[in-house]
Protein backbone atom coordinates (compact mmCIF):
# COMPACT_ATOMS: atom_id res chain seq x y z
CA UNK A 1 0.00 0.00 0.00
CA UNK A 2 1.14 3.47 -0.84
CA UNK A 3 2.32 5.67 1.97
CA UNK A 4 -0.38 8.21 2.64
CA UNK A 5 0.51 11.74 3.44
CA UNK A 6 -2.97 13.18 3.18
CA UNK A 7 -6.63 12.20 3.22
CA UNK A 8 -8.10 12.27 -0.26
CA UNK A 9 -11.81 12.99 -0.49
CA UNK A 10 -14.06 10.98 -2.63
CA UNK A 11 -17.04 11.81 -4.81
CA UNK A 12 -19.40 9.12 -5.98
CA UNK A 13 -21.48 9.52 -9.10
CA UNK A 14 -23.93 6.93 -10.32
CA UNK A 15 -23.69 6.78 -14.10
CA UNK A 16 -26.24 4.31 -15.36
CA UNK A 17 -25.59 1.57 -12.86
CA UNK A 18 -28.20 -0.93 -11.80
CA UNK A 19 -27.67 0.12 -8.18
CA UNK A 20 -25.76 -3.05 -7.41
CA UNK A 21 -22.33 -1.42 -7.48
CA UNK A 22 -23.82 1.78 -6.22
CA UNK A 23 -25.03 0.23 -3.02
CA UNK A 24 -21.75 -1.59 -2.56
CA UNK A 25 -19.91 1.72 -2.75
CA UNK A 26 -22.14 3.02 0.02
CA UNK A 27 -21.62 -0.19 1.97
CA UNK A 28 -17.89 0.59 1.95
CA UNK A 29 -18.62 3.64 4.05
CA UNK A 30 -20.52 1.76 6.75
CA UNK A 31 -19.11 0.09 9.87
CA UNK A 32 -18.29 -3.32 8.42
CA UNK A 33 -15.98 -2.01 5.69
CA UNK A 34 -15.35 1.56 6.74
CA UNK A 35 -13.08 3.25 4.19
CA UNK A 36 -12.77 6.23 6.48
CA UNK A 37 -10.02 4.38 8.29
CA UNK A 38 -7.85 5.18 5.27
CA UNK A 39 -8.67 8.84 5.70
CA UNK A 40 -11.05 8.73 2.77
CA UNK A 41 -14.14 10.86 3.27
CA UNK A 42 -17.20 10.81 1.05
CA UNK A 43 -18.24 14.26 -0.09
CA UNK A 44 -21.08 15.48 -2.25
CA UNK A 45 -19.26 18.44 -3.70
CA UNK A 46 -17.06 18.01 -6.79
CA UNK A 47 -14.97 21.01 -5.74
CA UNK A 48 -13.95 19.18 -2.56
CA UNK A 49 -13.15 15.89 -4.24
CA UNK A 50 -9.84 14.32 -5.26
CA UNK A 51 -11.09 10.91 -6.30
CA UNK A 52 -14.10 10.37 -8.53
CA UNK A 53 -15.80 7.00 -8.17
CA UNK A 54 -18.14 6.18 -11.02
CA UNK A 55 -20.49 3.23 -11.20
CA UNK A 56 -22.36 2.34 -14.33
CA UNK A 57 -21.77 3.10 -17.98
CA UNK A 58 -22.11 6.29 -19.93
CA UNK A 59 -25.35 7.08 -21.74
CA UNK A 60 -26.47 10.00 -23.85
CA UNK A 61 -28.12 11.78 -20.96
CA UNK A 62 -25.39 11.55 -18.32
CA UNK A 63 -22.36 12.10 -20.56
CA UNK A 64 -22.44 15.87 -20.13
CA UNK A 65 -22.98 15.51 -16.38
CA UNK A 66 -19.95 13.26 -15.98
CA UNK A 67 -17.81 15.62 -18.05
CA UNK A 68 -18.95 18.54 -15.99
CA UNK A 69 -18.26 16.87 -12.66
CA UNK A 70 -14.82 15.85 -13.87
CA UNK A 71 -13.96 19.36 -15.01
CA UNK A 72 -15.17 20.84 -11.72
CA UNK A 73 -12.78 18.74 -9.67
CA UNK A 74 -9.51 20.46 -8.78
CA UNK A 75 -6.21 19.14 -10.14
CA UNK A 76 -4.75 16.58 -9.59
CA UNK A 77 -7.64 14.14 -9.81
CA UNK A 78 -8.08 10.39 -10.01
CA UNK A 79 -10.96 8.48 -11.57
CA UNK A 80 -12.00 5.00 -10.45
CA UNK A 81 -14.45 3.01 -12.58
CA UNK A 82 -16.34 0.59 -10.35
CA UNK A 83 -17.98 -2.49 -11.79
CA UNK A 84 -18.21 -4.15 -15.17
CA UNK A 85 -20.61 -1.48 -16.41
CA UNK A 86 -18.23 1.37 -15.65
CA UNK A 87 -15.25 -0.53 -17.08
CA UNK A 88 -16.74 -1.57 -20.43
CA UNK A 89 -20.51 -1.22 -20.43
CA UNK A 90 -20.89 -4.69 -18.95
CA UNK A 91 -24.12 -6.57 -19.48
CA UNK A 92 -25.69 -3.43 -20.94
CA UNK A 93 -23.00 -2.94 -23.55
CA UNK A 94 -25.35 -3.78 -26.39
CA UNK A 95 -28.12 -1.48 -25.19
CA UNK A 96 -28.97 1.29 -27.64
CA UNK A 97 -28.48 4.00 -25.06
CA UNK A 98 -25.11 2.89 -23.66
CA UNK A 99 -21.97 4.41 -25.15
CA UNK A 100 -19.71 2.09 -23.18
CA UNK A 101 -17.47 2.39 -20.17
CA UNK A 102 -16.49 5.58 -18.37
CA UNK A 103 -13.27 5.80 -20.40
CA UNK A 104 -15.31 6.73 -23.47
CA UNK A 105 -15.84 10.11 -21.84
CA UNK A 106 -13.14 10.88 -19.28
CA UNK A 107 -9.73 9.32 -18.56
CA UNK A 108 -9.89 6.46 -16.05
CA UNK A 109 -6.99 5.54 -13.75
CA UNK A 110 -8.26 2.47 -11.92
CA UNK A 111 -10.66 -0.23 -13.10
CA UNK A 112 -12.46 -2.27 -10.44
CA UNK A 113 -13.93 -5.46 -11.90
CA UNK A 114 -17.00 -7.37 -10.79
CA UNK A 115 -20.71 -7.43 -11.32
CA UNK A 116 -21.44 -6.35 -8.70
CA UNK A 117 -17.98 -5.22 -7.57
CA UNK A 118 -17.39 -6.48 -4.05
CA UNK A 119 -16.70 -3.99 -1.27
CA UNK A 120 -13.26 -5.53 -0.74
CA UNK A 121 -12.28 -4.87 -4.34
CA UNK A 122 -13.78 -1.38 -4.24
CA UNK A 123 -11.66 -0.60 -1.18
CA UNK A 124 -8.66 -2.07 -2.96
CA UNK A 125 -9.39 0.21 -5.90
CA UNK A 126 -9.72 3.23 -3.66
CA UNK A 127 -6.45 2.47 -1.89
CA UNK A 128 -4.72 2.11 -5.27
CA UNK A 129 -6.31 5.38 -6.31
CA UNK A 130 -4.81 7.01 -3.24
CA UNK A 131 -1.40 5.83 -4.44
CA UNK A 132 -2.00 7.21 -7.93
CA UNK A 133 -3.20 10.42 -6.38
CA UNK A 134 0.01 10.73 -4.38
CA UNK A 135 2.12 10.27 -7.52
CA UNK A 136 0.08 12.76 -9.51
CA UNK A 137 0.30 15.21 -6.66
CA UNK A 138 4.08 15.03 -6.42
CA UNK A 139 4.41 15.44 -10.17
CA UNK A 140 2.00 18.34 -10.10
CA UNK A 141 3.95 20.09 -7.32
CA UNK A 142 7.35 19.65 -9.00
CA UNK A 143 5.98 20.86 -12.36
CA UNK A 144 4.54 23.89 -10.68
CA UNK A 145 7.88 24.66 -9.05
CA UNK A 146 9.60 24.38 -12.39
CA UNK A 147 7.07 26.65 -13.99
CA UNK A 148 7.61 29.24 -11.27
CA UNK A 149 11.37 29.03 -11.58
CA UNK A 150 11.33 29.48 -15.37
CA UNK A 151 8.92 32.40 -15.27
CA UNK B 1 -47.68 37.03 -4.57
CA UNK B 2 -44.04 36.46 -3.82
CA UNK B 3 -41.55 36.22 -6.64
CA UNK B 4 -41.01 32.75 -8.03
CA UNK B 5 -37.58 31.24 -8.38
CA UNK B 6 -36.55 27.96 -9.93
CA UNK B 7 -33.94 25.91 -8.12
CA UNK B 8 -32.42 22.95 -9.93
CA UNK B 9 -32.04 19.86 -7.75
CA UNK B 10 -29.77 17.06 -8.93
CA UNK B 11 -28.80 15.00 -10.84
CA UNK B 12 -25.66 14.91 -8.73
CA UNK B 13 -26.75 15.80 -5.22
CA UNK B 14 -25.28 14.79 -1.85
CA UNK B 15 -28.47 13.24 -0.53
CA UNK B 16 -29.29 11.24 -3.62
CA UNK B 17 -27.35 8.08 -4.25
CA UNK B 18 -28.88 8.05 -7.70
CA UNK B 19 -29.33 10.76 -10.29
CA UNK B 20 -32.73 12.35 -10.70
CA UNK B 21 -33.28 15.93 -11.65
CA UNK B 22 -36.04 18.16 -10.33
CA UNK B 23 -36.76 21.78 -11.11
CA UNK B 24 -38.23 23.20 -7.94
CA UNK B 25 -40.41 26.26 -8.41
CA UNK B 26 -40.20 28.20 -5.16
CA UNK B 27 -42.06 31.06 -3.58
CA UNK B 28 -39.69 32.12 -0.84
CA UNK B 29 -38.96 28.81 0.89
CA UNK B 30 -42.13 27.04 -0.20
CA UNK B 31 -42.21 24.68 -3.14
CA UNK B 32 -45.14 25.44 -5.42
CA UNK B 33 -44.26 22.95 -8.07
CA UNK B 34 -41.69 20.30 -8.83
CA UNK B 35 -40.94 19.35 -12.41
CA UNK B 36 -39.00 16.12 -12.79
CA UNK B 37 -36.77 15.24 -15.67
CA UNK B 38 -35.45 11.73 -15.84
CA UNK B 39 -33.36 9.58 -18.12
CA UNK B 40 -29.93 9.75 -16.50
CA UNK B 41 -29.89 6.01 -15.87
CA UNK B 42 -31.77 4.93 -18.94
CA UNK B 43 -30.05 1.99 -20.58
CA UNK B 44 -32.80 0.57 -22.75
CA UNK B 45 -32.49 -2.94 -21.43
CA UNK B 46 -35.99 -3.98 -22.49
CA UNK B 47 -34.79 -3.91 -26.07
CA UNK B 48 -32.05 -6.39 -25.23
CA UNK B 49 -34.64 -9.13 -25.81
CA UNK B 50 -33.70 -8.85 -29.45
CA UNK B 51 -30.09 -9.76 -28.75
CA UNK B 52 -30.31 -12.15 -25.81
CA UNK B 53 -32.47 -15.25 -25.63
CA UNK B 54 -35.16 -15.75 -23.03
CA UNK B 55 -32.87 -17.67 -20.68
CA UNK B 56 -30.15 -15.03 -20.76
CA UNK B 57 -32.74 -12.35 -20.11
CA UNK B 58 -33.10 -13.67 -16.56
CA UNK B 59 -29.71 -12.15 -15.79
CA UNK B 60 -30.58 -8.91 -17.51
CA UNK B 61 -33.85 -8.74 -15.56
CA UNK B 62 -31.91 -9.16 -12.33
CA UNK B 63 -29.87 -6.14 -13.23
CA UNK B 64 -32.85 -3.86 -13.65
CA UNK B 65 -32.07 -2.89 -10.09
CA UNK B 66 -29.46 -4.11 -7.67
CA UNK B 67 -31.66 -3.74 -4.60
CA UNK B 68 -34.65 -5.82 -5.65
CA UNK B 69 -32.49 -7.84 -7.98
CA UNK B 70 -33.87 -11.16 -6.79
CA UNK B 71 -37.48 -10.08 -7.19
CA UNK B 72 -36.91 -8.76 -10.68
CA UNK B 73 -35.39 -12.06 -11.72
CA UNK B 74 -38.21 -13.97 -10.12
CA UNK B 75 -40.95 -11.82 -11.63
CA UNK B 76 -39.55 -12.33 -15.08
CA UNK B 77 -39.08 -16.09 -14.55
CA UNK B 78 -42.62 -16.55 -13.25
CA UNK B 79 -44.01 -14.71 -16.26
CA UNK B 80 -42.12 -16.92 -18.71
CA UNK B 81 -42.90 -20.06 -16.70
CA UNK B 82 -46.56 -19.18 -16.92
CA UNK B 83 -46.45 -18.93 -20.69
CA UNK B 84 -44.58 -22.23 -20.97
CA UNK B 85 -46.84 -24.00 -18.46
CA UNK B 86 -43.90 -25.03 -16.33
CA UNK B 87 -44.79 -26.55 -12.99
CA UNK B 88 -42.21 -25.10 -10.62
CA UNK B 89 -41.41 -27.49 -7.74
CA UNK B 90 -42.75 -26.47 -4.33
CA UNK B 91 -39.31 -26.22 -2.78
CA UNK B 92 -38.19 -23.75 -5.42
CA UNK B 93 -41.27 -21.64 -4.69
CA UNK B 94 -40.49 -21.60 -0.99
CA UNK B 95 -36.85 -20.76 -1.59
CA UNK B 96 -37.93 -17.91 -3.82
CA UNK B 97 -40.24 -16.65 -1.10
CA UNK B 98 -37.46 -16.83 1.46
CA UNK B 99 -35.07 -14.85 -0.72
CA UNK B 100 -37.84 -12.38 -1.54
CA UNK B 101 -38.48 -11.65 2.10
CA UNK B 102 -34.76 -11.38 2.80
CA UNK B 103 -34.59 -8.85 -0.04
CA UNK B 104 -37.41 -6.89 1.53
CA UNK B 105 -35.60 -6.87 4.87
CA UNK B 106 -32.36 -5.61 3.41
CA UNK B 107 -34.11 -3.07 1.21
CA UNK B 108 -36.14 -1.59 4.07
CA UNK B 109 -33.07 -1.44 6.30
CA UNK B 110 -31.20 0.28 3.52
CA UNK B 111 -34.03 2.78 3.23
CA UNK B 112 -34.14 3.41 6.97
CA UNK B 113 -30.43 4.16 6.83
CA UNK B 114 -30.75 6.55 3.91
CA UNK B 115 -33.67 8.26 5.62
CA UNK B 116 -31.62 8.74 8.78
CA UNK B 117 -28.82 10.11 6.63
CA UNK B 118 -31.25 12.53 4.95
CA UNK B 119 -32.23 14.10 8.24
CA UNK B 120 -28.68 14.05 9.50
CA UNK B 121 -28.81 11.26 12.09
CA UNK B 122 -25.51 9.70 11.12
CA UNK B 123 -25.23 7.01 13.78
CA UNK B 124 -28.70 5.73 12.99
CA UNK B 125 -27.64 5.39 9.37
CA UNK B 126 -24.63 3.34 10.41
CA UNK B 127 -26.68 1.15 12.73
CA UNK B 128 -29.27 0.38 10.05
CA UNK B 129 -26.59 -0.58 7.59
CA UNK B 130 -24.82 -2.67 10.17
CA UNK B 131 -28.00 -4.70 10.57
CA UNK B 132 -28.35 -4.92 6.84
CA UNK B 133 -24.90 -6.50 6.54
CA UNK B 134 -26.14 -9.46 8.58
CA UNK B 135 -28.73 -10.19 5.93
CA UNK B 136 -26.18 -9.77 3.16
CA UNK B 137 -24.00 -12.31 4.95
CA UNK B 138 -26.83 -14.81 4.73
CA UNK B 139 -27.37 -13.97 1.10
CA UNK B 140 -23.72 -14.56 0.45
CA UNK B 141 -23.76 -17.88 2.29
CA UNK B 142 -26.80 -19.16 0.41
CA UNK B 143 -26.35 -17.71 -3.07
CA UNK B 144 -22.74 -16.59 -3.37
CA UNK B 145 -23.58 -12.96 -4.11
CA UNK B 146 -24.17 -9.96 -1.92
CA UNK B 147 -26.42 -7.88 -4.12
CA UNK B 148 -26.71 -9.70 -7.44
CA UNK B 149 -27.44 -13.37 -6.87
CA UNK B 150 -28.27 -15.01 -10.20
CA UNK B 151 -30.02 -17.94 -8.54
CA UNK B 152 -33.21 -17.79 -10.58
CA UNK B 153 -33.75 -19.71 -13.75
CA UNK B 154 -36.77 -20.55 -15.82
CA UNK B 155 -38.18 -23.64 -14.12
CA UNK B 156 -36.91 -23.13 -10.58
CA UNK B 157 -33.82 -21.96 -8.75
CA UNK B 158 -30.15 -22.81 -9.17
CA UNK B 159 -29.08 -23.26 -5.56
CA UNK B 160 -30.54 -25.11 -2.63
CA UNK B 161 -30.26 -24.20 1.02
CA UNK B 162 -29.23 -27.28 3.02
CA UNK B 163 -31.31 -28.00 6.17
CA UNK B 164 -28.49 -27.10 8.61
CA UNK B 165 -27.97 -23.78 6.92
CA UNK B 166 -31.69 -23.05 6.97
CA UNK B 167 -31.83 -23.85 10.68
CA UNK B 168 -28.90 -21.56 11.30
CA UNK B 169 -30.58 -18.78 9.29
CA UNK B 170 -33.82 -19.11 11.22
CA UNK B 171 -31.92 -18.81 14.46
CA UNK B 172 -30.12 -15.71 13.20
CA UNK B 173 -33.42 -14.16 12.16
CA UNK B 174 -34.84 -14.88 15.60
CA UNK B 175 -31.93 -13.05 17.21
CA UNK B 176 -32.34 -10.23 14.77
CA UNK B 177 -35.86 -9.51 16.03
CA UNK B 178 -34.64 -7.99 19.30
CA UNK B 179 -31.96 -5.91 17.58
CA UNK B 180 -34.48 -4.64 15.05
CA UNK B 181 -36.90 -3.67 17.78
CA UNK B 182 -34.20 -1.61 19.47
CA UNK B 183 -33.24 0.07 16.21
CA UNK B 184 -36.76 0.84 15.07
CA UNK B 185 -37.76 2.20 18.46
CA UNK B 186 -35.45 5.12 17.74
CA UNK B 187 -37.19 5.78 14.44
CA UNK B 188 -40.64 5.64 15.96
CA UNK B 189 -40.14 7.28 19.35
CA UNK B 190 -37.13 9.56 19.16
CA UNK B 191 -38.02 13.21 19.58
CA UNK B 192 -35.86 14.62 16.80
CA UNK B 193 -36.90 11.95 14.30
CA UNK B 194 -40.53 12.61 15.10
CA UNK B 195 -39.99 16.31 14.60
CA UNK B 196 -38.70 15.71 11.10
CA UNK B 197 -41.21 13.10 9.98
CA UNK B 198 -44.54 13.97 11.54
CA UNK B 199 -46.99 16.10 9.56
CA UNK B 200 -44.63 16.34 6.61
CA UNK B 201 -45.69 15.34 3.10
CA UNK B 202 -49.31 14.37 3.50
CA UNK B 203 -50.93 12.17 0.92
CA UNK B 204 -54.62 11.45 1.40
CA UNK B 205 -56.24 8.15 0.57
CA UNK B 206 -58.05 9.67 -2.42
CA UNK B 207 -54.86 11.24 -3.75
CA UNK B 208 -52.94 8.00 -3.31
CA UNK B 209 -55.57 6.09 -5.26
CA UNK B 210 -56.06 8.63 -8.02
CA UNK B 211 -52.32 9.15 -8.52
CA UNK B 212 -51.77 5.41 -8.66
CA UNK B 213 -49.35 5.14 -5.75
CA UNK B 214 -48.17 1.65 -4.86
CA UNK B 215 -46.53 -0.23 -2.02
CA UNK B 216 -45.80 1.37 1.36
CA UNK B 217 -46.69 4.78 -0.08
CA UNK B 218 -50.22 3.53 -0.75
CA UNK B 219 -50.56 1.53 2.44
CA UNK B 220 -49.38 4.48 4.56
CA UNK B 221 -52.35 6.42 3.22
CA UNK B 222 -54.80 3.85 4.46
CA UNK B 223 -55.32 1.59 1.45
CA UNK B 224 -55.08 -2.10 2.25
CA UNK B 225 -53.48 -3.46 -0.88
CA UNK B 226 -50.60 -5.87 -1.16
CA UNK B 227 -49.94 -7.98 -4.26
CA UNK B 228 -48.55 -10.79 -2.12
CA UNK B 229 -52.20 -11.52 -1.41
CA UNK B 230 -52.52 -12.82 -4.97
CA UNK B 231 -50.39 -15.75 -3.92
CA UNK B 232 -47.51 -15.88 -6.39
CA UNK B 233 -44.43 -17.95 -5.41
CA UNK B 234 -45.40 -19.61 -2.11
CA UNK B 235 -47.35 -16.67 -0.70
CA UNK B 236 -50.59 -18.54 -1.33
CA UNK B 237 -49.69 -20.97 1.49
CA UNK B 238 -48.60 -18.29 3.93
CA UNK B 239 -50.49 -15.81 5.99
CA UNK B 240 -49.84 -12.30 4.72
CA UNK B 241 -51.65 -9.40 6.33
CA UNK B 242 -50.82 -6.04 4.69
CA UNK B 243 -49.34 -3.46 7.05
CA UNK B 244 -51.49 -0.35 6.84
CA UNK B 245 -51.42 3.07 8.45
CA UNK B 246 -54.08 5.72 8.05
CA UNK B 247 -52.07 8.85 8.83
CA UNK B 248 -50.59 9.44 5.37
CA UNK B 249 -47.52 11.50 6.32
CA UNK B 250 -43.80 10.68 6.22
CA UNK B 251 -43.99 9.18 9.68
CA UNK B 252 -46.68 6.76 8.50
CA UNK B 253 -44.50 5.64 5.61
CA UNK B 254 -41.68 4.96 8.01
CA UNK B 255 -44.08 3.13 10.31
CA UNK B 256 -45.40 0.92 7.50
CA UNK B 257 -41.91 -0.06 6.38
CA UNK B 258 -40.90 -0.87 9.92
CA UNK B 259 -44.05 -2.96 10.29
CA UNK B 260 -43.05 -4.79 7.14
CA UNK B 261 -39.65 -5.62 8.57
CA UNK B 262 -41.34 -7.63 11.30
CA UNK B 263 -43.84 -9.02 8.84
CA UNK B 264 -40.94 -10.32 6.76
CA UNK B 265 -39.39 -11.95 9.81
CA UNK B 266 -42.73 -13.63 10.45
CA UNK B 267 -43.02 -14.80 6.84
CA UNK B 268 -39.50 -16.21 6.99
CA UNK B 269 -40.48 -18.14 10.10
CA UNK B 270 -43.52 -19.52 8.29
CA UNK B 271 -41.35 -20.49 5.32
CA UNK B 272 -38.96 -22.25 7.70
CA UNK B 273 -41.77 -24.28 9.21
CA UNK B 274 -43.37 -25.29 5.94
CA UNK B 275 -40.29 -25.73 3.70
CA UNK B 276 -41.04 -28.82 1.59
CA UNK B 277 -38.40 -31.24 0.36
CA UNK B 278 -37.85 -32.29 -3.22
CA UNK B 279 -36.22 -30.97 -6.39
CA UNK B 280 -35.44 -27.29 -6.82
CA UNK B 281 -35.90 -27.05 -10.57
CA UNK B 282 -37.46 -28.84 -13.52
CA UNK B 283 -36.00 -29.02 -17.00
CA UNK B 284 -37.58 -26.70 -19.52
CA UNK B 285 -37.81 -27.58 -23.20
CA UNK B 286 -38.78 -25.56 -26.22
CA UNK B 287 -39.45 -21.88 -26.65
CA UNK B 288 -42.22 -19.81 -25.10
CA UNK B 289 -45.20 -18.66 -27.11
CA UNK B 290 -47.93 -16.38 -25.83
CA UNK B 291 -48.14 -13.44 -23.47
CA UNK B 292 -48.53 -12.85 -19.77
CA UNK B 293 -48.78 -10.12 -17.16
CA UNK B 294 -47.06 -10.97 -13.90
CA UNK B 295 -47.42 -8.82 -10.81
CA UNK B 296 -45.31 -9.01 -7.69
CA UNK B 297 -44.88 -6.96 -4.57
CA UNK B 298 -41.44 -5.48 -4.24
CA UNK B 299 -40.20 -3.52 -1.23
CA UNK B 300 -41.24 -0.36 -3.03
CA UNK B 301 -44.57 -1.64 -4.27
CA UNK B 302 -46.20 -3.44 -7.11
CA UNK B 303 -44.07 -4.29 -10.13
CA UNK B 304 -45.57 -5.52 -13.38
CA UNK B 305 -43.81 -7.70 -15.95
CA UNK B 306 -45.28 -8.07 -19.36
CA UNK B 307 -43.78 -10.71 -21.59
CA UNK B 308 -44.80 -11.55 -25.13
CA UNK B 309 -43.19 -14.48 -26.88
CA UNK B 310 -43.48 -15.69 -30.45
CA UNK B 311 -42.17 -19.24 -30.31
CA UNK B 312 -38.55 -18.34 -31.07
CA UNK B 313 -35.81 -18.13 -28.48
CA UNK B 314 -35.94 -14.32 -28.50
CA UNK B 315 -38.95 -12.69 -26.91
CA UNK B 316 -41.05 -10.20 -28.84
CA UNK B 317 -41.33 -7.81 -25.98
CA UNK B 318 -40.56 -7.47 -22.33
CA UNK B 319 -42.02 -4.56 -20.45
CA UNK B 320 -41.48 -3.72 -16.81
CA UNK B 321 -43.52 -1.21 -14.85
CA UNK B 322 -41.65 -0.56 -11.67
CA UNK B 323 -42.98 0.78 -8.37
CA UNK B 324 -40.94 3.99 -8.24
CA UNK B 325 -42.28 4.99 -11.63
CA UNK B 326 -45.80 4.64 -10.26
CA UNK B 327 -44.89 6.61 -7.14
CA UNK B 328 -43.38 9.66 -8.84
CA UNK B 329 -46.74 11.47 -9.33
CA UNK B 330 -47.51 10.91 -5.65
CA UNK B 331 -44.07 12.23 -4.71
CA UNK B 332 -44.64 15.40 -6.75
CA UNK B 333 -47.93 15.83 -4.94
CA UNK B 334 -46.25 15.61 -1.51
CA UNK B 335 -43.60 18.11 -2.63
CA UNK B 336 -46.21 20.77 -3.43
CA UNK B 337 -46.45 23.16 -0.53
CA UNK B 338 -43.49 21.69 1.32
CA UNK B 339 -40.48 23.59 2.63
CA UNK B 340 -37.30 23.55 0.58
CA UNK B 341 -35.42 22.00 3.50
CA UNK B 342 -37.80 19.05 3.52
CA UNK B 343 -37.39 18.24 -0.16
CA UNK B 344 -34.61 15.64 0.21
CA UNK B 345 -36.56 13.90 2.94
CA UNK B 346 -39.76 13.84 0.91
CA UNK B 347 -37.99 12.44 -2.11
CA UNK B 348 -36.61 9.71 0.09
CA UNK B 349 -39.92 8.79 1.66
CA UNK B 350 -41.09 7.15 -1.55
CA UNK B 351 -37.90 5.07 -1.41
CA UNK B 352 -36.91 6.06 -4.93
CA UNK B 353 -35.12 3.55 -7.08
CA UNK B 354 -34.14 5.43 -10.18
CA UNK B 355 -32.33 2.64 -11.95
CA UNK B 356 -35.48 0.53 -12.09
CA UNK B 357 -37.64 3.51 -13.00
CA UNK B 358 -35.55 4.25 -16.05
CA UNK B 359 -34.24 0.79 -16.86
S1 LIG C 1 -21.49 -4.02 -12.98
FE1 LIG C 1 -23.28 -5.32 -12.58
S2 LIG C 1 -23.91 -4.80 -10.50
FE2 LIG C 1 -22.56 -3.17 -11.22
S3 LIG C 1 -23.90 -1.61 -12.04
FE3 LIG C 1 -23.31 -2.95 -13.74
S4 LIG C 1 -24.92 -4.51 -13.86
FE4 LIG C 1 -25.09 -3.51 -11.86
Amino acid sequence: MAKLNRSPWLLHYDGSSCNGCDIEVLACLTPVYDVERFGVVNTGNPLHADILLITGGINSQNQAVVQQIYSQMPNPKVVVAVGACACTGGIFKECYNIHGGVDTTIPVDIYVPGCAARPESIIDGVVKAVGVFQEKYEKYVSENKERKRSS
Amino acid sequence: MAKQTVVPFGPQHPVLPEPIHLDLVLEDETVVEAVPSIGYVHRGLEKLVEKKDFNEMVYVAERICGICSFMHGMGYCEAVEHIMHVDVPARAKYLRTLWCEMSRLHSHLLWLGLLADAFGFESLFMQSWRMREKILDMFEASTGGRVIFSVNRIGGVLKDIPPEMLRDFLKRFDDMGADLRRLTRTFLDDYSVNERLRDVGFLTKEQALSLGAVGPMLRASGVCYDVRKTGYAAYGDLEVEPVVSTIGDSYARCQVRIGELFQSLDLIRQVGEKMPTGPIAVPVKGNPEGEFFMRCEQPRGEAVYYVRANGTKNLDRMRVRTPTFANIPAMLQTLKGSQLADVPLLILTIDPCISCTER
